[in-house]
């Protein structure tokens, strides 16, 4: 293709917690400094920073990225925030790529943030105005009743039930205990999830998310820096993104093409052609455990309505055929929504680099891919990478 | 490999101080469909799309929601930057530079009219902790650091509102200005005084508009245009948001932004080969305090340039023709939209009444705003 290839060198996460003791500037520094020491560079090394948090609500800050820029490690640097909804965290080394792979950085520090805490009494308080102020915010929808809808469409079009979608909270969860930054990793059964308290049907407690605190880190290098600094880096092959049209309720929820479009993209850039061979591990963005279902098939790694079987037969499990949020996912790490998405991208760059610990999937896995999704059920962000 | 970027499109609505006819959708999509006329493209064409803008300025939370449809960008590769049109128009630059990109359209608007109380909602971005209880309004900031600046390089107030005097009465050869007036430097010096020594008329008043511009690699730039306006050089830069910690008289982020925008473009004596500027204005020190750290002037020498003429409409650099902030309002984060619009139309001699005769290279240059210390910088030519 010609193109500048871009390396991840170093990764960083906080732990994520429900409510952090320290300020949204102290976690980016944290995750940062993790992120820095990891390669052995400092802030000098750094030509410039790319800053990705959600919105500003959670904090109540108006420009927020201004606000975090020193704790990121912008001081009299170039830095710049970008920003697509619930899709930031993983469009945040994409546009880091743009950073490295354009020529005007070599070494690009990434940084994803999000304190969702400090809004009282509850962070959804901060969805009610992501809503069209003429034809939503007066029906005074909440962010869990357009979920609703869609997992409600998804299990009507393909015939799923509650208990299939359920054993998705069940694996991450699980896989969550061993992953040191967890908020809610726990044992469950699909028993639980089902008698969790219903907040709007089909949706229960245990299928969502928690709400988190957090940052993650990585540092991108060109490749002759990258070689420079480590034995292992880990490529960034294939990028994708894309957003559908903001009037969500003329859409088919059953399947997210937003989805399809941004993962095309990417694997025509990374070369690939059949991914649920190719991939090897994948991180889809889970925030309800449907959506790691739907996105699975958005990302053509199984056929439309084939995930829960899937996930049924052990096929997504750590050591299954194509082993989905290894991580524990937002499910079970937890979802500081910026964060989380970073946080795959950096469970795949150890999954590839064979450093995952405890977490690690068999078979010396070289191609994996994280995503997340945002927006009204409308934005999709793809990353491929490879060990070699 | 691409070597340049170039934009071969813009479009705008003008700007003005309220638009109660038009919603800022129906605002984008008019900007947006000059744009791609201008350019001969079709938004299914375009490779991605950008658009900046802040969630409180807009009114929704995650407001990149609302960007795709009237830009044409519905499954397309998009994102936003909270931040100006010209860190957008880096972002666009570097995609395009990646070679993954042939295209890429850039949105900035501002529907500031539709702010009830700006000043508070501003009030929203100083440090939750140790700035926020003391209740400070941007001006008051702007005030003390212009003492500063005037005391560091013994500028005076009414050297000041000679700025606004300037930059008001240029924006009367501007059919998008919103803000043009034919007044006295004792009009600015006696209009109320808002945190001495600022006065109301040294402040850039909001307006509203949208501009879009089409960005375009080398290649594809020369197919669709025989005149693309280049993008030669590119900076910016974040020095720290703790007002305690930064250096008041020195614009640093404007400084530091402008070497990295001049080391790109190779050039090594701005003063000598900037044709003509648009500079940051929103406060009328402002302009003298950037031109100074932008090395068009040199610490101190600002308003003696103003003063002689050199920065006037028929002067050696001409700054702010278009009327800057000052005169055509302030559009936040298409603050930067309007100079690079400024600048296309000037340097492809399309810019009417007010038209700078045989200029190659101009620069643009914008400042957050209070209480950040974030700007940006862009050069462009017709070379």
């Amino acid at each position: 293709m010609g193109m500048r290839k871009v390396a991840i060198v170093g990764a960083g996460i906080t732990k994520f917690v429900r409510r952090a003791q320290e300020t949204g500037k102290e976690l980016s520094w944290q995750a940062s400094k993790m992120a820095l020491d990891s390669c052995g560079l400092s802030l000098d090394d750094v030509d410039m920073v790319t800053l990705g948090t959600a919105p500003d609500a959670f904090d109540g800050v108006h420009m927020k990225g201004e606000y975090l820029a020193d704790g990121a490690g912008a001081h009299r640097k170039p830095y710049m925030r970008h920003y697509v909804g619930g899709g930031t965290g993983v469009f945040s080394p994409i546009h880091g790529w743009f950073h490295v792979a354009s020529g005007m950085a070599d070494i690009c520090l990434v940084v994803a943030e999000e304190k969702m805490s400090s809004c009282h009494p509850h962070p959804q308080g901060a969805f009610l105005t992501i809503f069209d102020h003429t034809t939503e915010q007066p029906l005074k929808p909440t962010l869990i009743w357009i979920f609703a809808l869609e997992m409600n469409r998804y299990m009507q079009t393909y015939g799923i039930s509650k208990a299939d979608i359920a054993r998705v909270s069940v694996k991450n969860k699980g896989n969550a205990l061993d992953h040191p930054s967890a908020q809610v990793a726990e044992k469950i059964t699909v028993e639980d999830v089902l008698a969790s308290e219903t907040l709007c049907w089909p949706v229960n407690r245990l299928d969502i998310s928690p709400a988190s605190d957090g940052a993650a880190a990585v540092v991108l290098a060109s490749e002759r820096v990258a070689r420079r600094l480590t034995d292992k880096p880990v490529w960034i092959d294939g990028v994708g993104f894309a957003i559908d049209t903001a009037y969500w309720a003329t859409r088919d929820l059953a399947y997210p093409r937003y989805v399809e479009t941004a993962a095309r993209m990417a694997y025509d850039m990374a070369g690939i052609k059949e991914p649920a061979k190719e991939i090897h591990v994948a991180e889809p963005y889970d925030p309800f455990d449907y959506k790691e279902l739907h996105h699975m098939e958005g990302l053509m790694l199984c056929p439309r309505g084939e995930a829960a079987r899937l996930t049924a037969e052990g096929y997504t499990a750590r050591d299954g055929n194509l082993p989905i949020c290894p991580s524990g996912g937002a499910l079970g790490v937890g979802n500081p929504i910026a964060a989380t998405g970073l946080m795959k991208v950096i469970e795949i760059f150890l999954q590839l680099r064979g450093e995952a610990g405890k977490r690690q999937v068999p078979g010396k896995p070289t191609c994996g891919l994280a995503q997340a999704w945002g927006d009204l059920m409308q934005m999709g962000t793809v990353i491929v990478l490879r060990s070699h | 490999m691409v070597k340049r970027v170039g934009i071969v499109g813009i479009g705008t609505t003008g700007f003005r101080p309220i638009t109660p006819d038009v919603s800022y959708r129906e605002m984008i999509f008019e900007a947006a469909r000059k744009a791609y006329t201008d350019a001969g493209i079709e938004p299914s064409e375009i490779g991605g799309f950008i658009t900046a803008a802040e969630d409180f300025l807009e009114g929704y939370s995650i407001c990149d929601e609302y960007c795709p449809d009237q830009i044409g960008a519905v499954l397309k590769p998009t994102q936003t930057i909270p931040g100006d049109f010209i860190q957008a128009l880096a972002t666009g630059y570097m995609m395009i530079m990646t070679g993954a990109f042939k295209t890429v359209a850039i949105e900035a608007h501002s529907k500031a009219s539709n702010v009830k109380n700006i000043d508070e909602l501003m009030g929203f971005a100083f440090d939750p902790v140790y700035n926020r209880p003391l209740r400070e309004t941007p001006h008051a900031i702007a005030g003390l650091e212009m003492t500063r600046y005037m005391f560091e390089t013994c500028t005076s107030a009414e050297q000041c509102a000679k700025v606004v005097v300037k930059n008001k009465a240029n924006a009367m050869r501007n059919p998008y200005a919103a803000f043009g007036a034919e007044i006295s430097e004792r009009d600015v010096m006696n209009s109320d005084p808002i945190s001495l020594p600022l006065h109301r008329l040294d402040i850039a008043p909001h307006a509203d508009g949208a501009v879009v511009a089409v960005l375009a690699d080398g290649e594809t730039a020369l197919a669709l245009t025989d005149m693309p306006i280049w993008i030669e050089g590119l900076g910016w830069c974040t020095d720290t948001p703790t007002l305690e910690m930064r250096d008041w008289g020195e614009a640093a982020y404007a400084r530091i932004a402008a070497e990295m925008a001049y080391k790109m473009a190779g050039i090594a004596n701005p003063a000598g080969m900037i044709d003509f500027a648009e500079i940051c204005d929103e406060y009328s020190y402002k302009e003298l305090q950037h031109m100074e750290a932008l090395k068009l002037a040199r610490p101190g020498e600002a308003a003696h340039l103003l003063e002689s003429g050199v920065t006037s409409f028929a002067g050696d650099i001409p700054i702010n023709v278009s009327g800057g902030a000052l005169g055509v309002g302030h559009l936040f984060e298409a603050s930067g939209a309007h100079k690079i619009l400024e600048l296309v139309e000037q340097l492809r001699g399309e810019a009417g009444a007010r038209q700078i005769p045989d200029v190659n290279i101009g620069l643009a240059q914008v400042w957050r705003g209070v209480p950040t210390a974030t700007g940006a910088v862009a050069i462009l030519s017709n070379m």
